[in-house]
C-alpha cells in the first residue's frame, strides 16, 4: 500500500530524514518508535505532505502511485489519513461542522454529492458511541479547551468517520491516561480491515500492548537502524533508546 | 496547492470584484456641484413641502461652516464636493404594481446580484423596498402590511403622506449639526426608507432594503427612518452591493432610528460595496451615521457585516435614554488589499439599569487596516449601568494592520463595564490541518473566518446570515483555479 524507497527531507535546509525505505502492506500494523529527535513526526508529516518540509531524494508511493508532488487535501482524497500529535484548534466551528466538511470535500473529490444529512447523523452517532463520544462534545469549537485525551479521542473520531487507506498515528499515545488509552486503542482495532493499514509512531511501548503491530521499526538519526516483530518494542522497553545508539554507534 | 503565506496573499490580492457591472438604464441626473439652488432643486424635484426644503436649506448652511473630520484612522484623498452630481434617479420612475412592470434590464442587474425579487418574494415573506439610485422602483407586501397599520414605504413618500410622523421625527436622534456627513446628508438626501410600527404591533415579517449605487460620479446620500412605538417588534435588513467604478464614490447615509417605551428594534446590515482594486484605485466612501434611540424597557440591536467599501468611517450608535434600555452591536469588518475601515459604536448610557453589548469581530488581510473604534459612556444617573465589550481581531499575512480603539467615560461609580479583546492569525498549522483531512485552502481559509465571525453571523436572520456567509467568502477567499 504504502513503499517509500530512499527518502531524504529536511526542513529549512536541515536535513531531517535521511534515506528511508518502509514497505507497508495491506492490512498491516507497523510501529515507528524511536527517540526525541529522530524523524518520527517528520516522517509523518512528509507521508501527508506538508509543505514545510521538502523532500530531497527519494520516492514515496501510494497504492502504487508516486505522490511526491501531490498536495496535502489530495493525499488526504486518496485516502492518507494522519492523526495529529498536536490537533490545533479552530474556534467557532463545532466537530461536527469540522467533520461534514471534510467528509463532503472528500465525497466531492471522487465525485460523489454530499452525504445527506440523516445518513451523516446516523454515521456521527454510530461512530461516536464506537469512541464513548458524548454528543455535546460533537457540539463544541474545535480542539478549543479540549483535554489531552480529548483531542486525541477527537483524532480517532475523525479517523473513523473518514475511513482511510492508511491511518498514521503519530504519539497518540502522548498525554493519555490509560482509560483514555484503551477507548482509543479499541477504536482503532475496530477500524482495522484486511483492506486499511496503519502506521503507529511512538516513543514507548505502552501503546503497542493494545495496538499490536506486525512490524516495528527503530528510527535513528533520520534512518531505519533496525526493523523486527512486536518483540523489538519489548527489548527496546527494556534496554532503552541508549542499546541502540551503542548499536549504530559501533 | 497546499498552502504558503506567500500564496494565501497572492490569492487574497486576486481577488476581482464579483459584482462589477454597469446597468444602462435612463438616467435623470442633476450637473455636478452643490448650492442653495441645488439643494431647492432637489426639494422641487421631490415635490416637498415648504418645510422639508427648509429644513434641507438650513441644514446646507450648518454644512457650510462645518470641516471634514481628521480623527478616523483612515487616509484618503478628500473628495471634492464641488464635482459630485447630487440628484440621479431613473427616468422611468413611475411606481409599479407588479414586477411585470419593472425595466426588464433592472431585474437582470438584479438577478445578477443573485438576489432575484421573485425569491425574496417567496423567500419567508421579505418584503422589499429596492431603492436604486436614489429612487425607489418596487415596493411588494405593502397591503399585508398596511392591513396591521404598518407604514413601510420611502422616505419620500412618506414626507408627502405622513408629514406628521416626518416632521416630529426626522433629525430627532441625528440633528443635521451632528457631524459633517450628517449635515450634507440632511441638505441633499434623496431617499431612503421610512418604517413606522404602531403601538403594539409586532411586524410580521422582515423588512428589507436593498441599496445600490449605479450612476457613475453620482453620490448617494439615503436617509432612512424607522419609528417602533411603544411595546412593537420589527426587523429590519439593509443590503448593498454596487457596481465597479474607477472614481470614488460618496455614500453619506444618515440611519434613525426610535424605539419608544417597551418597543425592539433590530437593524441588520449586509454591506458589499465596491472596494476598489487590488492596488487601492476606486472604491466607495462610506461615511454614515446611523443611530438609535431607546425609551424606557426598550432595545436596539445593530447587526452589521461590513465587506466593502475602499474607506468606512460608521458607527452604528446607541441612545440609552430611557431606564431598563438595551443597546446592542454585533459586527463583522472584513477589509481586504487596500481597504481601510474606522468602525465601531457607541453606547451611551443615561437612563438607570442600561445595558449594553458589544460584539466586534474584526478581519483584515492584503494591505488593509481595519479599526475598531468604540465609546462606553456613563452618565451621571445612569445608576447600575451596564456593559460587556468583546474586540476580536483576525489577520492574514504580515501587511495588514487590525486597531482597537475602546473609550471608556464613567461618570457614575455603580456601573459595570467589561472589555475583553484578542488579536489571532490565521496560521499555516491551521491550514495544514485542514488540508490533511481533504478541505482545500479556500474552504479551509472560509471555515475558519465563519468560526471566527460565528457569534455574530448568528444574530443575522437565517437568509441574510447565508448571504452574508458567501459574501465573506467572496471577499476573502480568492477565486482558485
Amino acid at each position: 500500500m504504502l513503499t517509500i524507497e530512499n527518502l531524504h527531507a529536511e526542513v529549512e535546509d536541515k536535513g531531517i530524514l535521511k534515506g528511508i525505505d518502509l514497505d507497508v502492506k495491506a492490512g498491516e500494523i507497523h510501529a515507528i518508535m524511536g527517540p526525541n529527535g529522530s524523524g518520527k513526526s517528520t516522517l509523518s508529516s512528509v507521508i501527508a505532505g506538508n509543505e514545510g518540509y521538502e523532500v530531497t531524494q527519494g520516492n514515496i508511493l501510494f497504492r502504487g502511485e508516486e505522490i511526491n508532488d501531490m498536495s496535502p487535501e489530495e493525499r488526504a482524497h486518496k485516502g492518507i489519513f494522519l492523526s495529529f500529535q498536536y490537533p490545533v484548534e479552530i474556534p467557532g466551528v463545532s466537530v461536527t461542522n469540522f467533520i461534514k466538511t471534510a467528509l463532503n470535500a472528500q465525497r466531492k473529490a471522487s465525485g460523489k454529492e454530499d452525504m445527506p444529512a440523516g445518513e451523516m447523523l446516523k454515521k456521527i452517532r454510530e461512530k461516536s458511541s464506537m469512541l464513548s463520544i458524548d454528543s455535546k462534545f460533537l457540539s463544541r469549537s474545535l480542539n478549543q479547551g479540549f483535554s489531552g485525551g480529548e483531542k486525541k479521542r477527537n483524532e480517532i473520531f475523525q479517523m473513523a468517520m473518514m475511513e482511510p487507506q492508511l491511518a498514521i498515528l503519530d504519539e497518540t499515545d502522548s498525554g493519555l491516561d490509560i482509560d483514555a488509552l484503551k477507548i482509543v486503542a479499541d477504536g482503532v482495532n475496530a477500524l482495522r480491515t484486511d483492506e486499511n493499514a496503519t502506521i503507529v509512531i511512538t516513543h514507548y511501548q505502552r501503546l503497542l500492548e493494545y495496538i499490536v503491530p506486525d512490524f516495528v521499526h527503530v528510527l535513528y538519526d533520520g534512518k531505519i537502524v533496525k526493523s523486527g516483530t512486536k518483540e523489538l518494542a519489548k527489548e527496546l522497553e527494556a534496554k532503552g533508546y541508549d542499546w541502540i545508539k551503542q548499536e549504530v554507534t559501533d | 496547492m497546499a498552502y504558503t503565506e506567500e500564496e494565501l496573499k497572492k490569492e487574497l490580492e486576486s481577488k476581482e470584484y464579483e459584482y462589477g457591472f454597469y446597468t444602462d438604464i435612463e438616467a435623470d441626473t442633476f450637473p455636478i456641484g452643490l448650492s442653495e439652488e441645488i439643494v431647492r432643486k432637489i426639494s422641487h424635484k421631490k415635490q416637498e413641502p415648504e418645510w422639508m426644503t427648509e429644513w434641507r436649506l438650513e441644514a446646507f448652511r450648518i454644512w457650510q461652516q462645518m470641516k471634514e473630520p481628521n480623527w478616523p484612522n483612515v487616509s484618503y484623498e478628500k473628495p471634492d464636493y464641488q464635482a459630485i452630481s447630487y440628484y440621479s434617479a431613473p427616468k422611468k420612475k413611475d411606481k409599479y404594481e407588479s414586477l411585470d412592470e419593472v425595466d426588464p434590464e433592472l431585474l437582470e442587474t438584479f438577478n445578477k446580484l443573485g438576489i432575484s425579487i421573485d425569491e425574496q418574494k417567496k423567500l419567508a415573506g421579505v418584503a422589499v423596498d429596492i431603492v436604486m439610485d436614489s429612487v425607489s422602483v418596487a415596493t411588494t407586501f405593502k397591503d399585508t402590511l398596511a392591513e396591521k397599520g404598518i407604514i413601510f414605504c420611502s422616505i419620500s413618500e412618506a414626507i408627502k403622506e405622513h408629514p406628521e410622523l416626518v416632521r416630529q421625527y426626522i433629525g430627532s436622534v441625528v440633528p443635521p449639526k451632528d457631524n459633517y456627513f450628517a449635515a450634507l446628508n440632511s441638505a441633499v438626501f434623496s431617499d431612503g426608507s421610512f418604517c413606522y410600527i404602531p403601538k403594539g404591533v409586532q411586524c410580521p415579517m422582515e423588512l428589507s432594503t436593498y441599496f445600490r449605487i449605479n450612476q457613475a460620479g453620482t453620490g448617494q446620500f439615503e436617509r432612512t427612518l424607522v419609528i417602533a412605538d411603544e411595546s412593537s417588534y420589527v426587523s429590519y435588513l439593509e443590503g448593498c452591493t454596487a457596481p465597479s467604478r474607477d472614481e470614488n464614490q460618496l455614500h453619506a447615509a444618515v440611519v434613525e432610528l426610535v424605539a419608544m417605551d417597551r418597543a425592539e428594534i433590530k437593524y441588520s446590515t449586509v454591506q458589499n460595496w465596491y472596494p476598489g482594486d487590488k492596488n487601492g484605485k476606486g472604491g466607495v466612501f462610506n461615511f454614515v451615521t446611523k443611530r438609535g434611540l431607546c425609551h424606557n424597557h426598550s432595545k436596539i440591536s445593530w447587526t452589521q457585516v461590513e465587506t466593502g467599501s475602499a474607506v468606512t468611517w460608521k458607527y452604528p450608535s446607541c441612545i440609552l435614554k430611557g431606564d431598563h434600555s438595551i443597546g446592542e452591536f454585533y459586527s463583522i469588518a472584513v477589509t481586504n488589499n487596500y481597504q481601510q475601515a474606522d468602525t465601531g459604536t457607541k453606547m451611551i448610557h443615561l437612563g438607570k439599569n442600561t445595558r449594553s453589548t458589544i460584539i466586534s469581530k474584526g478581519i483584515s488581510a492584503g494591505k488593509s487596516q481595519n479599526s475598531y473604534r468604540g465609546l462606553v459612556q456613563v452618565n451621571s444617573r445612569a445608576k447600575n449601568a451596564r456593559n460587556f465589550s468583546q474586540c476580536d481581531s483576525l489577520l492574514m499575512g504580515n501587511d495588514c494592520g487590525a486597531h482597537t480603539f475602546p473609550y471608556i467615560e464613567t461618570q457614575n461609580n455603580s456601573a459595570q463595564i467589561e472589555h475583553e479583546a484578542t488579536t489571532s492569525k490565521i496560521g499555516e498549522d491551521q491550514i495544514f490541518y485542514c488540508n490533511q483531512r481533504g478541505i482545500d485552502t479556500e474552504k479551509a481559509i472560509a471555515l475558519i473566518v465563519n468560526g471566527f465571525s460565528k457569534e455574530v453571523l448568528n444574530k443575522l436572520p437565517m437568509e441574510f446570515a447565508v448571504e452574508a456567509q458567501k459574501l465573506l467568502e467572496i471577499s476573502l477567499e480568492g477565486s482558485v483555479g
